[in-house]
Order: structure tokens, then sequence, then C-alpha cells
């Protein structure tokens, strides 16, 4: 189990022509072999395609491929890793290509991921892409504290920040982020897997804008986002009204003693776990802080749909390892056990158990990529 | 707030003294028995009876006369309405009063109806509430102005944003147009100018500010001086808005003081046709101008510490690594502060004059976080680097690193890891010291990861030293990694308590054969992030050195456009 989600997909607009080069590329990141990658995406260049369709045509798809093979166990954790450090090497050899070379006449923009965001990827893309189209861009990667993002928006003047998460459970992070820049008049466009397909998130945590991909961001940006107004002074998250009842802030604050218990539970129920190494037990252990992970998350957005759509994803991803998806069960019934005086929780955990039982059963659809 | 048509909604009624005069000369002359005004007026609207203190107050009343004419317009029209509405008689209706103004004062109207059907109006001067009532009105619109413009200034600490801000503010509340002047630099002047309801104008202009009457002491700041009225035919065309409507009236200079730091100054300027600044609105307008000023200032000098900062602190971040003299180096730093950008780990890069030499690697840990760390950290790596050209004997250089470090005033010592890297065809030979520190791990291309058995003294803390360099060769694809003990001692784990520990650490790397030394820093960088979780962790440096899995050369150097070292 893990909490990686596909990458958040640019368009796969099929660009004609664009195929046999996606293909190529593809070939060259899962050889490992960068310095095809690059030569590929420079005699392209050098052949006039445009440098925004490269990026967003052929590297984008390729890295959500490399995804959506890595869920179906069919790419392992390091070729992930290294398929993005090759996008990386190959996107940076783009920008030093004569036809990438824009002057800025347009405004300055942050693009940042939010902190202990590690695919900085769909962010880079993005921050290429403003350059590309003339604004003045300030990449600050992967993993941004929010206290540097603050600090940056005040020195540098941004007009606005971009603002990418893929992972849900960084969403209150996000929440923080999000709220720190408009506190300085600064206007958000949020982008990302994390906000949900449609964007949901990014309306409740109240970013001033969501983009679905790096296109419609561009667009976004250009018509102009309205200043968030500071005038008045900021209302302390009168948006998130249900997280009075603490529920959220007990599940993620009480993290440690709720994996104790029910890997305690567990062990009670399966007897074969007491033949566990050591390294199989901390697994287990980390699968049950993925699991509270998202939990605590579904918490602080009130959102059944997010918890239930981890669970079954989760379920999805263990079977294409040969894992019993079954094994998820128990630990959200001890769970919901631990968590019995929270009524919240105790929806969401039952929301989720009844979807993860209609995906196991007899006939159910196995369930691919994450909604 | 939005400025009513014709005139400020913060401007304060103007007429009070005025007004006070007429009353003074009002009441002396009414000798009446009944001292308010009373007018009688019949169903018609004929005046039947006046009072003397009507009389005084109303020139034309005299019986006979029509009210249209006797009295102003509000009334008039009031009675002509109580007439019609008590065409049956209703005596005890309840009537309403009426309020208006006579002259500069305000009445308010009070009826009562004669069984004839004629209404006397009984008029109760009202102009102290009513003045007291505007005056009130005006202050709260000023209160929560003023507190609306605290807001927004102290919102961002960017001078540019204060000054857009300021512009705005002073162009919509308090005059037509306003600009923003910023004490000159050099012979530059930097101006923000806004005119009522548009976006505001940077412009940047050599001009001599003593142009304008009073700007030049306003800019000074200090002594402070008052606000200036000046003639508008003084005003050179440089300083007015371009898109300003009309002619300009009047012009005020108003210096913006800062924390005891000249800020700039401001001026208003207003449309001919409108009033003058009374002395209530340059009171306001001064109050505006603490406010703007401190906003301003407090920016003005957020912006130069940090570029302070940022100039001393340039040397001590850790630099940008990539491919030099045909090996791959990749490095990754995590402070243990989210605030800080540096700490006590530190490491450096510096490459051979060619391909035949090989190029040193220092990575290390002085004892300590944060800030004082750092600046230390700083001072062993210029030594290192005044050292480097004696690498070829590590244990050499490491001893005199540590004399220069006993003799130094600092009472701090550091672990170090020297590399000493050199590609023969494809392959890439190391020399490997360790001061103290945490031995380097080689990830081989079969997935199994060697400690390097280098062991040593660490530097700073004794008068002698030792330490034992090992030798070995990367293959193509192969990583070294160097890693200070942040990485292993990181608390947290699925339990909380655990530390990440060595054994993990070489788990993680098992699984990292053959990948791109910057793919192999991020992979442990990351999950030694995730091991710690929201918790609190030491400064964390990684860096890899790895042998180009082929031969090609290309012109990709890995150098990243516009990268910010978080």
């Amino acid at each position: 189990m893990s909490t990686r989600t596909t990458a958040p997909a640019a368009h796969a607009t099929s660009h004609a022509g664009l195929g046999p080069l996606r293909e190529r590329m593809w070939t060259a990141v899962t050889d490992g072999d960068e310095y095809a990658a690059s030569a590929h995406v420079l005699s392209a260049l050098d052949d006039g395609t445009d440098a925004e369709s490269v990026l967003l045509d052929v590297i984008a798809p390729v890295q959500t491929r490399v995804g959506a093979e890595w869920a179906a166990n069919r790419l392992g954790v390091a070729q992930e890793h290294a398929a993005s450090a090759i996008a990386e090497r190959v996107i940076a050899a783009l920008a030093h290509h004569p036809s990438a070379r824009v002057e800025p006449r347009l405004g300055r923009i942050a693009v940042a991921c939010v902190d202990k965001e590690w695919h900085a990827l769909p962010a880079r893309l993005l921050a290429e892409v403003l350059s590309l189209r003339g604004w003045r861009v300030d990449f600050l990667g992967a993993q941004v504290p929010t206290p540097h993002l603050v600090a940056h928006l005040h020195h540098s003047g941004a007009d606005a920040v971009a603002l990418s998460s893929s992972l849900a459970t960084r969403l209150p992070t996000a929440h923080a982020a999000i709220t720190a820049c408009q506190a300085v008049g600064v206007a958000v466009l949020a982008g990302g897997a994390a906000f949900g397909p449609d964007g949901r998130y990014a309306r409740l945590l109240g970013a001033d804008a969501w983009a679905p991909d790096a296109r419609s961001a561009a667009r976004r940006l250009a018509e102009g986002i309205p200043a968030p107004e500071t005038a008045g002074g900021r209302a302390p998250t009168g948006d998130l009204p249900h997280l009075a009842d603490q529920e959220y802030t007990y599940v993620a604050r009480e993290q440690v003693p709720l994996v104790r218990e029910v890997l305690a539970q567990l062990e009670r129920r399966f007897p074969a776990m007491a033949g566990y190494t050591d390294h199989q037990r901390e697994r287990t252990a980390e699968d049950i802080v993925h699991l509270l992970d998202h939990l605590a998350v579904a918490l602080y957005v009130d959102d059944d749909a997010l918890f239930t759509a981890f669970v079954t994803w989760t379920a999805g991803i263990l079977t294409a390892r040969d894992v019993p998806a079954r094994s998820l069960r128990p630990a959200l019934d001890a769970l919901a056990a631990e968590l019995q005086d929270f009524p919240r929780a105790r929806r969401l955990l039952d929301h989720a158990r009844h979807a993860l039982d209609a995906t196991l059963a007899p006939g159910g659809r196995t369930p691919g990529a994450p909604a | 707030m939005r400025p009513a048509p014709g005139g400020s909604p913060l401007m304060a009624p103007q007429k009070e003294e005025t007004a006070t005069k007429a009353r003074r000369q009002l009441l002396p002359d009414a000798g009446d028995a009944v001292l308010y005004p009373v007018v009688v007026a019949d169903r018609t609207g004929t005046v039947v009876r006046v009072n003397r203190a009507a009389a005084a107050l109303l020139a034309d009343a005299a019986p006979g006369v029509g009210m249209a004419r006797a009295v102003p317009a509000w009334l008039a029209r009031a009675h002509a309405e109580a007439g019609a509405r008590t065409a049956a008689p209703e005596p005890s209706a309840p009537r309403s009063s009426v309020r208006g103004k006579i002259g500069e004062l305000g009445f308010e109207a009070h009826p009562t109806r004669h069984e004839d059907g004629s209404i006397a109006w009984w008029l109760v001067d009202d102009t102290d509430r009513r003045l007291a009532e505007e005056a009130l009105a005006t202050e709260r619109r000023r209160t929560m102005f003023l507190a609306e413009a605290s807001n927004v200034l102290l919102a961002s600490l960017n001078a540019e944003r204060c000054m857009q801000a300021t512009a705005r503010l002073a162009a919509r509340h308090l005059a037509d147009a306003a600009v923003v002047v910023t004490p000159p630099d050099g012979r530059q002047l930097l101006m923000t100018s806004a005119v009522a309801g548009r976006e505001p104008v940077r412009t940047r202009i050599t001009a001599d500010p003593s142009a304008v009457p009073g700007l030049g002491e306003a800019l000074q700041g200090f002594p402070p001086v008052p606000s200036r009225w000046i003639d508008p035919a003084s005003l050179p065309d440089w300083m007015l808005p371009e898109d300003f409507p009309g002619d300009v009236g009047s012009v005020a200079v108003t210096p913006l003081p800062g924390h005891g730091v000249p800020a700039g100054a401001l001026i208003l300027l207003r449309a001919g046709g409108r009033a003058e600044f009374s002395e209530s609105e340059e009171i306001f307008a001064r109050l505006f101008a603490a406010r703007a000023g401190a906003a301003l200032s407090a920016a003005r000098m957020y912006a130069e510490q940090n570029a302070i900062t940022q100039t001393l602190m340039r040397d001590l971040l850790p630099p940008e690594l990539h491919r030099t003299n045909g090996v791959e180096f990749a490095g990754g730093y995590r402070p243990a502060g989210t605030r800080e950008r540096v700490g006590g780990d530190f490491y450096d890069l510096h490459p051979g004059g060619t391909d035949e030499e090989s190029s040193l690697v220092v990575l290390g840990d002085v004892c300590g976080k944060g800030l004082d760390a750092a600046v230390l950290t700083g001072k062993i790596r210029n030594t290192v680097q005044a050292l480097a050209p004696m690498a070829g004997d590590h244990e050499r250089m490491l001893q005199l690193l540590n004399g220069a470090l006993l003799t130094s005033h600092h009472t701090r010592f550091a672990t170090l890891v020297l590399a000493s890297v050199q590609r023969e065809e494809n392959q890439v030979r190391l020399r490997l010291t360790s001061a103290g520190h945490p031995a380097p791990l080689v990830v081989r291309n079969d997935g199994t990861v060697e400690e390097i058995s280098t062991r040593g003294t660490l530097v700073g803390a004794l008068p002698q030293i030792e330490a034992r360099t090992v030798e070995t060769c990367l293959q193509p694809g192969e990583t070294c990694l160097l890693y200070t003990d942040g990485v292993t001692e990181a608390r947290g784990g699925p339990l909380g308590d655990a530390m990440f520990g060595e054994e993990r650490l070489t788990r993680a790397l098992s699984g990292c054969a053959g990948l791109p030394g910057t793919a192999v820093v991020e992979r442990v960088q990351m999950l030694a992030s995730q091991w710690v979780g929201d918790g609190r962790h030491d400064d964390m440096a990684v860096v890899a050195i790895t042998a180009p899995r082929t031969t090609h050369l290309s012109a990709v150097n890995g150098r990243t456009r516009g990268r910010y070292t978080a």
C-alpha cells in the first residue's frame, strides 16, 4: 500500500504526429536513458515542434503512464523515481533550447508545491509553460514550507501563487498555505490531483481559483485572478465549521496510539502475525498510518468519497501485487471500534467498508486508478 | 467605500462655525412668551399668525402671506400634505413632525391642529443634534476607513505593494488623485500615482524633488514637517498623473513618517471646483499618512534586511550540484527548522581543474543547529577550499583543518567525510576518508550496499587526529552516498519513536541500484522525511556521487533554470 496517486494528467490531447515521439520517450524513460530522452526532445524542438506541446503532450503523458504502470505493478518505485529524474533533466534541456526562450512581459508568478509534497513534476511543467507564455516565474520547487513561500511573496511581490499538491493527505497543509498567501494579499491558484477531479477541495479551502491542467491554469492566470480582500481582516476558518467537533484534531494528534491499538487488535485476530518479521510488522503499521492519514484528511474536508476512494484504490493496488485486499477489512473494523465515539469518523468508515465489500464481492469490479 | 458624487464620504460637515454664528444672532431677539418660533397657517395655506421668534427667523413670514413664500419649501410641502390628509377632520390622529433647514440652522417642525383646520407649526432648533449626528457618522466612517486601510497596508511587507495600496486608498478616500514619492535613491525618483477608481501606475524618473515646494523637506522625514498647501501652478508636469481629470484645484504635500526613517511623501491632488481641504480633513489625512508611512518603512526595512541576509546567506547555502568532469553529483539539504535555510550540515564540491585532476567532495556536520552552526560551517568550508590542492593526502588535510579549528575562538567541533573523485574510462575512482562521520555507502549495480570502512577522529576537539583513507571504484550506474546522521537518527516511523537507522537506509538504497544520483538523493530525502512525519528532526544532508550509466556525453548538464533552493 502506498499513498502514491497517479500524476495529475496534463491533457493527453492527441497531437497528431506526437504519438511516435511519445513512444520513443517512453522507451528512453523506462530504459533510464536520459541522454536518449533529451536527444529526442531537442531534435523535436529543432524540427519546429512547439515547446509547450512537448511539455504537455509528450513529457506529461509519459509521466502519467509511469504512474499508471506503477499502480499496475509493472514498474517499481525506483524506476518511477528514475523516470521523474529523467523528466527533470529533459525539461531543463528543453528550457535551454533557443525556441523556449521567451522574454517575460506579463506579471510575476510563484509556482510552488505544498510542504512535504514530493511530486514536483506537475508544478515544474506549469512553471515552464508559464515562462513560455511570457510570465516571470519563480519556481520554488517541491515541498516548500509555508514560511518560505510567504517570505518569498513579501520580497518578490508576486502577483499570484500557483500551488500544487498531488497528495490528498497534504490538504490541511495546503489550506494553511492558501490562507497564509491570501493574508498577504496574494491570490492562490490551486492545482493537482489532491484538490479533487473537479477542484472541489480547492473551493472548499478557499483557493481563489482552480485549474485541472497546465493549459487551463495558464489561461486562468491570463484572465487575471482578483487579489483577495485584506481590508476586513480574515474570518478564522469559517469555511470548515465541521472542524468544531475536534474529530480531525483527535485522529491527527493521536495517530501513534491509534496505530498501536489497531496493530494489537490485528495481532489478536490474526495469529499468523506473530510470525511476522519486524520489517513486515513495520509495513503493516505503515499501511495503518496511510489509512489514518486519509481518514484524518477526509474528516478535515468532511467528504466520504475521499476516504472511500482511497480504500478502494488501495484494494486495487494490493490486488495488483497479489496481496489479498480483504486484509483491509479487519483494519477498518478495528479503527471503527477504536473511533466508535466519533460520529463523523464512524460514518466515513462505514461508507468505506460498504464500498470495499462491494469491490471484494465475487464479480465485483477490481478498481484501477483512484477517482 | 465609494465617494459620493462631488465629494468624499469622509468629508466633514464644514459649516459648523457659520451655524453657531447664525444661532447666536437669533436667540437674544426671541423675547416672546413662547420661546419656540411658531407659524400658524390655515387650510388654504395662508399664514394666520407668526410669533416674534418666528418673525425673526423667517423674514417673509407675516399674516396673509402664502406658506410657499413665508417658509422653506420642505415646511410648505408638509403643510399642504397635512391639510390634504385631514380633509375629513380627525383631530386626534397622530401627526408626524418634519425636519429641514432654515438658513444654516436645522429645525424640527411639530404640527398642532386647531379646530378651524389651521395648523400651528412649532419649530424646534435641532442644529446641534444634527451636527453631532453628522459628526458621529463621519467619525465612524473614518474609523472604519483607518481600520481597513491599516489591514490593507499591514498585510504585505512588499514595498511596491504598500506604495500601490497607499496611492489607491488616498486617491479614493482623500482626494481625486494621489502620488506616493519614495526618498530618492541617487538622482532617481520612484513614484506611484493613482487616480481615484483606477489602478496605480509606477514611474521612475530623473527629477529634482525640490522642484515641488515642500517635497524635499517631506522626503527628508526628520525633523517632521507639517502638511503643506502648494500652488497648483507650481506643480511640475511629471508629478501630475497622466489621466488626471481636468485642472488641479488644490495640492497638499504630506510627509509619510516611518519608524524613525523617512518613508516618503504623499501628494494629494483635488480637481478644480472641489472644496479645499478643511482642517479636520487635514488631521485625518495625517492619521492616514502615519499608518501608510509606518507600513512603508516596515516594508522597506524588511526588504533591506532581506537583501543583506540574502547576500550573507549566499555562501552558506548548499551549492547546486551537477555533472562535473564526467561524474554525476547530486545533493539534497533539509535544515532542522522549517523557517531556516541553513544549519550545521554542509557539503561542497571543489572540481578538479581538468578531467584528469580529481574533484574533492566534502560533507560534514558541525555540532549545533541554526545560523550559529551555519556560520561555523562557512569557516570550515572556506578552510577546506583553501586546503583542496592538498587533497592527495586526506589525513594531512584533516590535520591542518584540525589545527585551524583548534586555534580559532570557536569551541565547536565537526565531523566530516572527504571524497576525492576521479573519472577513469567508464569508471569512477574514489578515495574516501571519514573524520568521525558516518561511513559512506556504495550502491552496487546488483543492489548490494557496501559500507566503506574508513574511520577517523572528528576535527576541532583533540590536538592530534588520525584517519584512514579507503579507496573504491564505481562501475557505470553505481552510486556512492555521503550523508549526515540527521538522516539515520531521524525519529518517527509508524509507531512514532523509532530511529530511521542505517538498516532502513541500507534497505532503501538497495532498491536504488542503477538510479541516477538525483533520484537516489530524492528517494533518501523522501523516505527520511516521511519517517519523521510532522515531528522534529535534525539537519539532513545527502550527496550522491554517481558513475554515469553510459559513456555518451551530452550537452545536458542537469542544471535547471530558475531553480530555487528551498
